[in-house]
């Protein structure tokens, strides 16, 4: 049987293989046509079947010619006996088996699998799942197939204790594994349904526990893996809270009213409107946006009409309601004064901590000791560190402000890349702290001066505020959501790097506006302050624009209210 | 699961692809029987030797040296009449099968001989000890099986329990079991691995994965914690030891990268290393006797540091655990090279036992050797392992010696779920001047033992007799059968349902001077080491073949069979080729072994 061996030289080798390519890629275009030309001439029989098949079995990325099997099916169905039929699904079965061998990652073989089950009278779930777990042991982050695999455990109504125990496996295997984690993140609320009244998709804390336990265990394990940090922060967080009208304010000068949301809506769409009621009567009013552009907002206002606010009655009763989020709220406005409100307090709400849960602070206090654990072990690692600030901000913002700011400060030379992130990160918790500062102060004025910020945040907040003080931080812009500040009379931002002023618009009470030193270039960069009525006092002083030549002259021009400018 | 190229991923890991399926080779050797083999006989595989009629190239200046040892059982049985024979007949089960014990009825009639080789495996393993018996200074085996397993079986004949494997059993079913002289893994990331690949030899083989690492502290097998994934699933550790262990371990993966770490502690064992790093005592445990597998004194904390860094390197490739293990037993892999050889006309005359060589007087040089028939096989180079030798000829050698033992028993040394585990665990010397015993426990998927039982071997350097170094650790995980006398109670250890001793000769690391009067063209091929991998065989196997084929590449792929042209008048010179051994043609053609490499075959 040993044949005298000549193996062929390179070049032969080389021949070989190119004339069985061009072999192949004759037989691939000349299938084609033919299948493109029985589609057009709508023979959609057998013979299309065993073309296509030819062809997707070299690649099952080709689309059209799915499509082309779908319809022949179909054609088909109507045809064959139920016996033909059981057969011929059961060889497109095994066909996109062979499919998805060849690419487990084919949109189109996953998706048309899908069609083929969907149609059938009765589907073999078993085996389905069988096959996903199949996939997923070869590579268990192939999302095409976990995206199967819901299908069908959706399809066959598999106990969702099932895939919980199939995830665990998988974690089991290899804990790297975002699609697993995710999954159980939807199988856990649907195994422990919260009572109506209880915060929706949360979990009961035994449940909590052993899930926190089980992440422990991988972050320990590997603190660089991303997977179970996000799973981490799923189970620390919470629920998306109601909609809810955080403050209503009523001034009488400027015969305006002014609602503040909890997420930002947009009102006047469809079913979602806002229902005012004056005195218990309802009142038609055109609802718009401090900075008047319609998109949602956390801020809506509207005009008043003379004869709600006359001063003959005792007192005004405002009443609003929120149909869409089922949320209302009323002030009353008393005679004698300028204005009104009803607001609820961010320290009451607890609203800053809304990054992790309002669970019992046992469970949080025992994470935040084992994350510090690991801190020590791993002193630079960013996910450690940025999981402890978000479990001090959840236990008590004010109490950990200072540790948290070191651990800023940490976190951003670990982590350069992601120092601008951070940064706003860390000035959107400072406001928080500020603005919880300052209603335990029972006062309207705000200091935010020397605190580093470089983006200013829930502005939505300050509702109230007469008196905001914004200098020596990093800010670069007031932004648009600053026209929310309508009770704002004095606003000092000096010392920044602000180049635009788009929020500083339409302010009803401003008086005073300090930029000193900061990057305005042209005037016309000041135009949005023409709408501020009140605006008598501008310090300009250390800005470029002061060096423009005529800049006085243009800025008199532009803004022609204002009795002085300082440049 | 077949070998295949993969990168490691300690950290990250995912299995590989195993869809391939098993490629059938294109011709085959059916008549090729290796029962019981140790890895050295790839390096004889390896040899080239002419083969000629015996009284042809007679010279008058050729003397008759006794080198060998008389009577020596061939390590390559069957006789090269049959394996002409049976080469023309392909046989219906293309798989090898040679060994497999699965259907012995559907073999062809030329494996009869095989069959009773296998039926008779475990005298075979006494009777080839009794050859390193002459030797040295080992006990027989047969003799351990009639103190121990004797009474065994009369206890079992007369209670028989239900699911229980009794000693009547064992021996009925005893082709099932695959024992090996040897007792060694494979590094997923060792030579052999590499060269299983190279040389597309894998393809002959299966493999299974060791599924677990164990330690044995305190009296109790736990297992060892070694990849991330079981790092993670332990129940064992606290959170802050998987820190520390995973931080070590990495640390380790590139320790070379950060010399500070250890510089200061390069002068000190590698165990008072562990004591200075962040980690708990049975980290420490783990680290040093499971993951670097030394001992308290035995290296330095580069030593151990490589060693744990080679074992962690080869993680990941094939699965939880470094190592891999071939299905059948670890005497697969020379019959898969000698099939390779084959395939690409290697000749083997089986059941040829050497009986001297022929030098010539003047070049001193090996020119023929004369077999048990006095029949003369004409050669230009002779290899050989260092175990045909005779006492002559080693009496210089100085000889380490190897302790073994082989165990049948009845169940896992730590139960888990799945009965199918394959573990390794090494048990520390207890008092300085012993060595740590390495235990192997192989399940019955690894197809070396039947249903219900498990093969353990242990193995450590000898510094007594086998029975006298293992028989404390045998005693410490095992019990033996005729205790048992409490039938209902649930025994926690394994019982041993036969048990085997031997010690066998280390022939590594042994210089070619230490030999008397070698012909220069006789290359002298060591036995087993007994360190757990088989580098130093692949390595030795390398070094011999350079020395006689200087210029051809070691092992090199084979051509891909479609791109192999058969001459269309190959069908006679295979005829004449073979028949040559039996009718003793005058002119012979040149039949070389030389591995893979069909250039030379086709001249």
């Amino acid at each position: 049987m040993h044949g005298r061996l000549k193996v062929k030289t390179s070049e032969e080798q080389a021949e070989a293989k190119r004339l069985e390519r061009e072999q192949k890629l004759k037989l691939y275009q000349s299938a084609t046509q033919t299948v493109f030309q029985k589609r057009q001439a709508g023979e959609l029989d057998e013979s299309v079947l065993e073309l296509t098949s030819q062809i997707l079995g070299a690649n099952p990325d080709f689309a059209t010619l799915w499509n082309c099997r779908r319809e022949v099916l179909q054609r088909l169905e109507a045809q064959k006996s139920p016996e033909e039929l059981a057969a011929l699904v059961k060889t497109e079965l095994g066909f996109l088996e062979s499919c998805l061998r060849v690419n487990p990652k084919s949109y189109g073989t996953w998706h048309h699998r899908c069609w083929l089950l969907g149609r059938l009278p009765e589907p073999n779930w078993a085996r389905e799942l069988e096959l996903c777990a199949r996939f997923l042991e070869v590579d268990e982050r192939n999302f095409h197939c976990w995206d199967y695999r819901r299908f069908v455990a959706t399809q066959a109504a598999v106990p969702p204790a099932e895939e919980l125990a199939f995830t665990d496996s998988l974690i089991t295997r290899n804990f790297s594994n975002y699609s697993s984690w995710h999954y159980r993140s939807c199988l856990l609320p649907q195994l422990h349904p919260q009572p109506d009244t209880g915060p929706q998709g949360r979990l009961p804390e035994d449940v909590l526990l052993k899930e926190l336990e089980l992440v422990q265990n991988a972050f320990f394990t590997d603190p660089n893996d991303q997977s179970a940090w996000f799973y981490h922060r799923w189970l620390l967080g919470r629920a998306d809270p109601q909609d809810a009208l955080r403050c209503l304010h009523v001034s009488r000068d400027e015969a305006c009213l002014t609602v503040s949301f909890s997420r930002p809506v947009l009102v006047g769409s469809g079913t979602e409107t806002l229902l005012l009621m004056v005195d218990e009567s309802p009142l038609a009013v055109e609802w718009r946006t401090p900075d008047g552009r319609t998109r949602p907002s956390h801020v809506w206002l509207c005009d008043l009409p003379a004869a709600s606010l006359n001063d003959q009655l005792p007192q005004h009763t405002f009443h609003v309601i929120w149909t869409a989020g089922e949320a209302q709220k009323e002030c009353v406005l008393l005679k004698g004064r300028q204005e009104g409100w009803c607001r609820d307090s961010a320290t009451d709400a607890q609203l800053f901590r809304c990054e992790l849960s309002v669970e019992k602070s046992t469970v949080l206090q025992s994470e935040l000791e084992s994350c510090k654990e690991l801190q020590e072990l791993e002193p630079e690692n960013k996910w450690c560190l940025l999981t402890i600030i978000l479990l001090m901000r959840a236990l008590d913002p004010l109490l950990y402000e200072k540790e948290t700011l070191q651990y800023f400060q940490t976190l951003k030379a670990v982590d350069p890349m992601r120092a601008a992130y951070l940064d706003d990160l860390r000035s959107k918790f400072l406001l928080e702290n500020s603005v919880l500062k300052m209603e335990y102060a029972e006062v309207r004025v705000l200091h935010l001066g020397h605190k580093d910020l470089t983006v200013l945040c829930h502005l939505e907040q300050l509702l109230l505020v007469t008196h905001l003080d914004l200098s020596h931080n990093r800010l670069r812009a007031l932004p648009p959501a600053l026209a929310a500040l309508r009770c704002l009379e004095v606003l000092q931002a000096n010392d920044n790097a602000i180049e635009s002023l788009d929020g500083v618009t339409s302010l009803p009470r401003l008086q005073e506006l300090s930029l000193c030193n900061n990057r305005l270039r042209q005037p016309a960069v000041l135009q949005p302050l023409a709408a501020c009525p009140r605006l008598v006092l501008l310090h300009l002083q250390g800005n470029p624009l002061c060096h423009a030549v005529g800049a006085s002259e243009h800025l008199a021009e532009l803004l022609p209210a204002v009795n002085s400018i300082l440049t | 699961m077949k070998v295949q190229h993969g990168k490691s991923r300690f950290l990250k890991m995912k299995k590989p692809l195993l869809l391939a399926e098993r490629t059938k080779p294109f011709n085959m050797w059916k008549c090729f029987v290796m029962p019981v083999v140790s890895w050295s006989n790839v390096a004889k595989e390896l040899s080239t030797c002419d083969l000629e009629k015996p009284g042809q190239d007679l010279h008058e200046d050729v003397e008759e040296a006794g080198a060998l040892q008389k009577n020596h059982a061939s390590v390559i049985s069957g006789n090269p009449t049959e394996a002409a024979h049976s080469a023309y007949q392909p046989s219906e089960d293309e798989s090898l099968c040679t060994v497999s014990c699965e259907m012995p009825t559907e073999q062809t009639p030329s494996s009869d001989q095989e069959t009773a080789l296998e039926i008779n495996d475990v005298e075979v393993t006494g009777e080839k000890e009794k050859r390193y018996d002459d030797k040295t200074h080992a006990k027989s085996a047969s003799e351990e099986e009639t103190s121990e397993n004797v009474p065994i079986a009369e206890d079992t004949v007369l209670q028989p329990k239900k699911n229980r494997i009794t000693y009547s059993q064992i021996i009925k079913e005893g082709r099932r079991f695959n024992i090996d002289l040897v007792s060694k893994l494979l590094y997923s990331r060792g030579l052999l691995i590499d060269l299983l690949i190279k040389s597309n030899v894998s393809r002959y083989a299966e493999f299974k994965n060791i599924t677990r690492i164990l330690a044995f502290r305190e009296g109790r097998v736990e297992q060892v914690p070694c990849s991330r994934a079981d790092v993670f699933n332990s129940k064992q550790l606290t959170m802050v030891e998987k820190r520390m262990l995973m931080k070590f371990l990495t640390f380790c993966m590139e320790y070379e990268k950060h010399p500070d770490e250890y510089k200061a502690y390069e002068e000190i064992t590698f165990s008072e290393y562990l004591k200075t790093q962040k980690l708990t005592p049975n980290l420490q445990y783990f680290v040093l006797h499971s993951i670097a597998m030394t001992s308290e004194t035995a290296s330095n904390t580069v030593d151990g540091l490589k060693a744990t860094k080679n074992f962690l390197h080869c993680l990941g490739r094939y699965g939880n655990t470094p190592f891999l293990f071939p299905l059948y037993g670890q005497g697969e892999l020379p019959q898969c090279f000698c099939r390779m050889c084959a395939v690409f006309g290697g000749i083997y005359c089986l059941r040829h036992s050497v009986q001297c060589l022929v030098v010539d007087k003047e070049s001193r040089k090996c020119k023929a050797i004369i077999d048990q028939f006095g029949q003369r096989i004409i050669s230009k180079h002779f290899l050989v392992e260092d175990s045909y030798f005779s006492e002559n000829t080693c009496s210089h050698v100085q000889y380490r010696q190897i302790s073994r033992s082989v165990l049948i028993t009845d169940r896992s040394v730590l139960k888990t779920d799945s009965d199918q585990q394959i573990s390794i665990l090494t048990v520390p010397g207890e008092e300085p001047g012993t060595f740590a015993v390495r235990v192997i426990e192989l399940c019955p998927s690894t197809m070396t033992c039947m249903k219900g039982t498990y093969l353990v071997h242990l193995t450590c350097t000898s510094s007594k007799t086998a029975r006298e170094d293992l028989e404390p650790v045998v005693q410490k995980l095992f019990t033996p059968y005729t205790e048992t006398e409490i039938e209902n109670e649930e025994v926690e250890k394994p019982r041993l349902l036969w048990a085997l001793y031997f010690n066998m000769r280390d022939s590594s690391d042994i210089s070619r001077n230490s030999y008397n009067d070698l012909p220069s063209n006789v290359y002298v091929c060591s036995g087993p080491d007994c360190g757990l991998g088989n580098d130093n065989a692949v390595k030795q196997a390398e070094r011999l073949f350079q020395l006689i084929c200087p210029n051809e590449d070691f092992c090199p792929p084979p051509p891909n069979p479609e791109d192999i042209i058969i001459d269309g008048d190959s069908l006679q010179s295979e005829t004449s080729e073979f028949s040559v051994i039996p009718e003793a043609n005058s002119e012979t053609p040149k039949e070389s072994t030389s591995l893979g490499n069909p250039e030379e075959t086709s001249q």
